[in-house]
């Protein structure tokens, strides 16, 4: 096993579930824990906020471990520097939206440092407290200033409000909130904390499709603002492909494969890549823009695209998804085609989808794209490993 | 009209179930948070402890209570050796007695508010830095506030209605052990029907009042709603 930034082990049995997990997720960017219900994707996360406490585990971000049942540790969840923003908002529906900012912020402020014991009175002492307070996260780290942690904590409230633009919505009461609003709220509320992990427990399943759009961008700009980790899990394949940088499959409370996001869509052995919407994500940057004919020039890695509605400036990061229907194959050139985006390839997989189709993996440049062709064209073609062919892209569609 | 007996015998039933209703409430609430969290095998037993009043006749827990309170009770040698004499035919009696009968009528509204909470506040409570303690404190305590309410009248209210156990406990002592109920009993043995009538209609508007704040207390708070 690779040493990862966050590194975790569980072995939890319920008699009729069982979870069995070792994985490790890169220290940066949206790791997103796939699966269908029951697969355990939900129970994992749980396991890492110790909102679970599994008969076996271990689990460590950046260093510090939070659990460690050989050494029979573990640190509760209030002690854990992490956010947690649930399916439902659990909103607290006493406070208003800025009580609800405050609850965890102000008790980030108000722990105090020489006890672990003590940190129980802490609600009861702070106000006459005059210690050194620190957060969870710093206490195993170094020691701050009180007024460096209220200043720091104080400086994140402005953007983070400002980020899921929610500033008027402070002086309402959660029921008076729609619930997209509700979860940008709840978003809001773990990320003031500064946590050193960010873990969503599928934050867009209980919005209908509209409200999803409405938040789906503050994630990613989220990700983009924030340097947190995130562990996201999800069973919606739209959102695995919007937002995932690296990705894990779970089935049936085992990890099935993990690995970087268009690495994962791209393995034939997997599901993913057998399945009708399979497709491949590309990341690239906008390097042009052709006024005459309003095509972009999109840059990849070792090949570039002509892509149509794109409105954005040059240089702004984009994130393509091409599906494997809409690739087609041929072995010479096409010199008279109405397809715009006709790119030299390398087969370097193939595999029989046992329902009369071809799925085909191929190099462009540094990118790999899939093709589902029919067995048939397969066959005529002389299709083989290693073989160079031309892929034609009849259509892509912009993520973000 | 009231005469000086019955006044006394007001002022006494307020002062138990005033008592009684705090020593409740204070004892009630860590209980009937341990039951709605506990999976401990004792949980069934202590349930069914705090549900006996319900279902007992008052004058036979009165008539344990009597004895075990008694000078040959091992309650009472307890209270001898401490030197605070035994406790049936006191104020201290009645108190102890009262909590015991109107204990159910604390805990279980409670049991209910706090069990309708669910784990999720808690949960959420928790990811947010707050101990158990910390939570219980600011998250349970505001949700649960209508569940504090109900307990609180239902307590008070079922104290004040309480006779059997009086009768066995405190007996019927002017001023010292004599409850409004008690004094209502002693006016129709004695045919002072007229008396009768004022204290018996007074603890019935008392009553419906009580009960008629409660219910549109409860309705219009937003607190009371699920949690979302």
């Amino acid at each position: 096993m690779t040493i990862g930034a966050i590194n975790a082990r569980f072995y939890l049995n319920y008699g009729s579930f069982k979870l069995e997990a070792d994985l490790s997720l890169p220290g940066s960017g949206i790791s997103v824990l796939f699966g269908d219900s029951g697969s355990g994707k939900t129970s994992l996360l749980r396991c890492m906020a110790g909102l679970e406490r599994p008969q076996h585990g271990f689990f460590s971000i950046n260093g510090n471990i939070w659990q460690d049942s050989v050494k029979n540790f573990f640190l509760p969840t209030h002690q854990r520097s992490l956010g947690y923003v649930f399916q439902e908002a659990n909103l607290f529906p006493h406070l208003s939206v800025r009580g609800n900012l405050q609850f965890g912020f102000k008790r980030i402020v108000n722990q105090f440092n020489p006890k672990q014991g003590l940190t129980k009175l802490a609600p009861f002492i702070h106000s006459r407290s005059q210690m050194v307070r620190q957060t969870n996260h710093e206490r195993t780290q170094n020691t701050l200033r009180p007024e460096l942690v209220e200043g720091r904590t104080q400086d994140l409230f402005k953007p983070v409000i400002a980020l899921l633009g929610i500033s008027h919505l402070l002086d309402r009461m959660p029921d008076r909130l729609s619930g997209g609003e509700r979860q940008r709220v709840a978003i809001a509320r773990a990320l003031v904390l500064n946590p050193a992990i960010l873990l969503m427990d599928e934050p867009l399943a209980s919005l209908d499709s509209k409200r999803k759009q409405e938040v789906m961008p503050y994630l990613l700009k989220l990700q983009q603002e924030f340097n947190i980790p995130i562990v996201y899990v999800t069973h919606s394949r739209q959102e695995v492909m919007q937002l995932a940088d690296y990705l894990v499959v779970l089935e049936n409370g085992a990890v099935q494969a993990s690995g970087s996001l268009p690495y994962m869509l791209t393995r034939l052995d997997l599901p993913l890549a057998q399945d009708k919407e399979a497709a491949s994500v590309w990341q690239g940057k906008l390097t042009g823009y052709d006024k005459e004919f309003q095509l972009a020039n999109v840059e990849f890695n070792g090949v570039s695209l002509s892509l149509p509605n794109i409105d954005a400036t040059d240089g702004t990061q984009l994130r393509v998804q091409i599906h494997a229907r809409d690739v087609s194959l041929t072995l010479v050139a096409p010199s008279q085609t109405s397809i715009l985006n006709v790119l030299p390839a390398t087969i370097t997989g193939l595999a029989d989808d046992h329902s009369g189709h071809t799925i085909v993996r191929l190099a462009c440049g540094q990118e790999t794209l899939l093709a589902h062709i029919t067995r048939k064209s397969s066959q005529l073609l002389g299709l083989q490993q290693g073989k160079s062919v031309f892929a034609q892209i009849k259509g892509t569609s912009l993520l973000h | 009209m009231l005469n000086d007996a019955d006044l006394a015998a007001l002022w006494l039933t307020f002062k138990i179930a005033s008592l009684s209703t705090v020593i409740m409430l204070i004892l009630g609430t860590p209980l009937a948070w341990w039951l709605t969290q506990t999976q401990s095998r004792w949980k069934g037993f202590c349930n069914a402890l705090v549900a006996m009043p319900l279902v007992l006749p008052p004058t036979v827990l009165g008539f344990y209570l009597l004895i075990l309170m008694g000078p040959n009770g091992v309650v009472g040698q307890l209270t001898e050796t401490l030197g605070l004499g035994t406790l049936p035919f006191t104020f201290g009696g009645l108190i102890v007695a009262s909590v015991l009968y109107s204990m159910p009528f604390v805990v279980q509204p409670l049991q209910a508010s706090f069990s309708a909470i669910g784990r999720q506040p808690l949960e959420a409570a928790a990811t947010l830095r707050a101990s158990p303690l910390d939570t219980f404190f600011s998250v349970v305590l505001p949700l649960a506030k209508p569940g504090f309410l109900t307990a609180t009248i239902l307590g008070f209210a079922h104290t004040v209605g309480e006779f059997g156990v009086v009768l066995m406990v405190g007996g019927n002592i002017p001023g010292k052990t004599r409850v409004v109920s008690v004094q209502i009993y002693n006016h129709v043995e004695a045919l002072e029907y007229p008396q009768a009538h004022w204290l018996a209609g007074g603890l019935m508007v008392f009553s419906f009042t009580v009960l008629v704040i409660l219910y549109s207390v409860l309705k219009t708070k937003p607190s009371s709603q699920p949690f979302k």
